[in-house]
């Protein structure tokens, strides 16, 4: 069973604190929204899940393997879109897709056919050799996602996945992200609130590095006389 | 192993995809072949051998090197692509010595381009070819260790003209260790130990040998344990420093 276990996740910087004891669950089948202001710590708490910041205090456990003792193992079983998607840019996506795709471990026809894959997956067909930072802010983030769902991992981490996509990429993007939902753990950040009712089926909004609310879409929204997420995000959070 | 590979491969490319790899390799030949026809006086010594060739290599690679560190990873911070590299199911390590090796290769490619020099001192007399293939060891051993160096130091910061700088800087420091000039300053009051202590932290020093064709276990070793030493410095930074 694939699962993100977060326990006691903390980070300092110098006498800032960006993320203060945070603790929670996501198992399989779970599309996770990440909502919280500018600043609240989505990102920072994602640089942690994935391995890329050490935490202050505390750990992850990505299906059961510790991001600090076991980073290998625990990064082989993550995909992972950083915020604003960053990429080689005087590389094209093919090359790009092909580079991660051995980094990953895959090789021959194997990592041909799942390149092609990948590519018609996100629609990067006619931009495939193009380099890439010739590209519209759409379609670098489609070869974010493009990368990050590449080896096909359990736990899938996006941050802000569909930010500065038009609204016809907005879906497709939720619809590639649904279809996936069954087999992976699937954490996301977003501050689009339309998005946790689009694809999310559980929402944790943080603020100030703490989890301020917990719980399905519905839920949330039950807490507003008005039945709106954005009540209950602006009445959390302000 | 498998990762340090797949990171060379597209490190090294990733010179050629640009205009970087021209750029570099032109002005490359173009200065050594001023260095050592105007400077040192190539004709002139009426001797068929390299020495006006590779005495000025460490004052081209003063330059030259930190050009091609100073974006290692520099760039990789200001782009923020160093997340995405260091989320990737590889060590710090592997990123380290893929990049390195790949900018030490690049360098090879550069310093090999030279052979027209070769060609023409054996066309002109009959030089001693094994002083000449010393020559040309002891030159990429010094450009691996002014790359270490400039690799380190551009994992310092998010600014390459910084890196730049810097690295033009600690470079100059190890090759002017050797200088009679620095050395007579420590002379005077300076113990002899720690004079030979200094010289010997000189890129000159260890350098000049290697080009007159004495293959010493002294001077190789110098240069790898320096490689070592800041490519191991370059590890930490990088630890240190990523997330910044």
């Amino acid at each position: 069973m694939n699962s993100v276990e977060i326990s006691h996740l903390r980070k300092d910087f110098g006498r800032f604190t960006a993320v203060a004891d945070l603790s929670f669950t996501v198992k399989q089948g779970e599309v996770l929204g990440f909502l919280g202001p500018n600043g609240a710590g989505k990102s920072t708490t994602m640089k942690m899940i994935t391995g890329f910041l050490t935490p202050t205090a505390g750990t992850a456990k990505i299906c059961g393997f510790d991001i600090l003792s076991q980073p290998i193992d625990a990064k082989k079983k993550i995909g992972y879109l950083p915020e604003g998607a960053p990429a080689y840019p005087d590389m094209n996506p093919e090359d790009f897709l092909t580079f991660i795709a051995e980094i990953r471990g895959l090789q021959g026809d194997i990592k041909r056919k799942r390149v092609r894959e990948v590519i018609d997956k996100v629609n990067l067909g006619n931009v495939a050799h193009q380099s890439i930072d010739t590209l519209s802010k759409g379609y670098k983030r489609r070869v974010g996602l493009a990368q990050a769902i590449l080896h096909d991992p359990d736990v899938l981490i996006l941050d802000e996945p569909t930010d500065g996509l038009d609204p016809n990429q907005k879906h497709e993007v939720r619809t590639l992200i649904k279809n996936m939902a069954k087999e992976k753990v699937i954490i996301l950040s977003t501050h689009i609130l339309e998005e946790v009712d689009a694809v999310c089926t559980r929402a944790i909004i943080i603020a100030n590095g703490k989890i301020v609310a917990d719980g399905t879409p519905e839920q949330l929204e039950a807490k507003s006389p008005q039945k709106r997420l954005d009540d209950v995000f602006r009445s959390m959070t302000m | 192993m498998d990762n340090i590979n797949i990171i060379f491969k597209r490190e090294l490319n990733g010179y050629f995809s640009t205009p970087i790899a021209y750029v570099f390799i032109v002005i490359f030949l173009l200065l050594s072949g001023v260095f050592t026809f105007h400077l040192g006086g190539f004709f002139g010594r009426g001797q068929a051998d390299l020495q006006a060739f590779f005495t000025f290599h460490p004052w081209l690679y003063l330059f030259l090197i930190p050009a091609l560190s100073m974006r290692l990873w520099a760039e990789e911070r200001k782009s923020g692509s160093i997340e995405l590299l260091l989320t990737l199911p590889i060590s710090i390590t592997d990123a380290v010595l893929g990049k390195f090796l790949a900018a030490w290769a690049f360098t090879g490619i550069a310093l090999a381009l030279t052979f027209p020099m070769w060609i023409t001192v054996n066309y002109l007399g009959s030089p001693d070819n094994m002083v000449i293939v010393a020559g040309y060891i002891g030159s990429l051993l010094m450009a691996g260790g002014f790359l270490a160096m400039g690799s380190s130091i551009s994992a310092l910061t998010k600014n390459q003209v910084i890196a730049f700088i810097i690295s033009v800087v600690v470079c100059l420091m190890f090759i002017l260790s050797g200088l009679p000039m620095v050395l007579d300053f420590f002379n005077g009051w300076a113990s002899q130990t720690i004079v030979d202590a200094i010289s010997s932290f000189s890129f000159l020093t260890h350098f000049n040998a290697m080009s007159k064709g004495v293959i010493d276990l002294r001077d190789l070793v110098y240069f790898i344990s320096l490689m070592a030493f800041w490519l191991f410095a370059n590890i930490v930074f990088i630890e240190m420093k990523k997330a910044d």
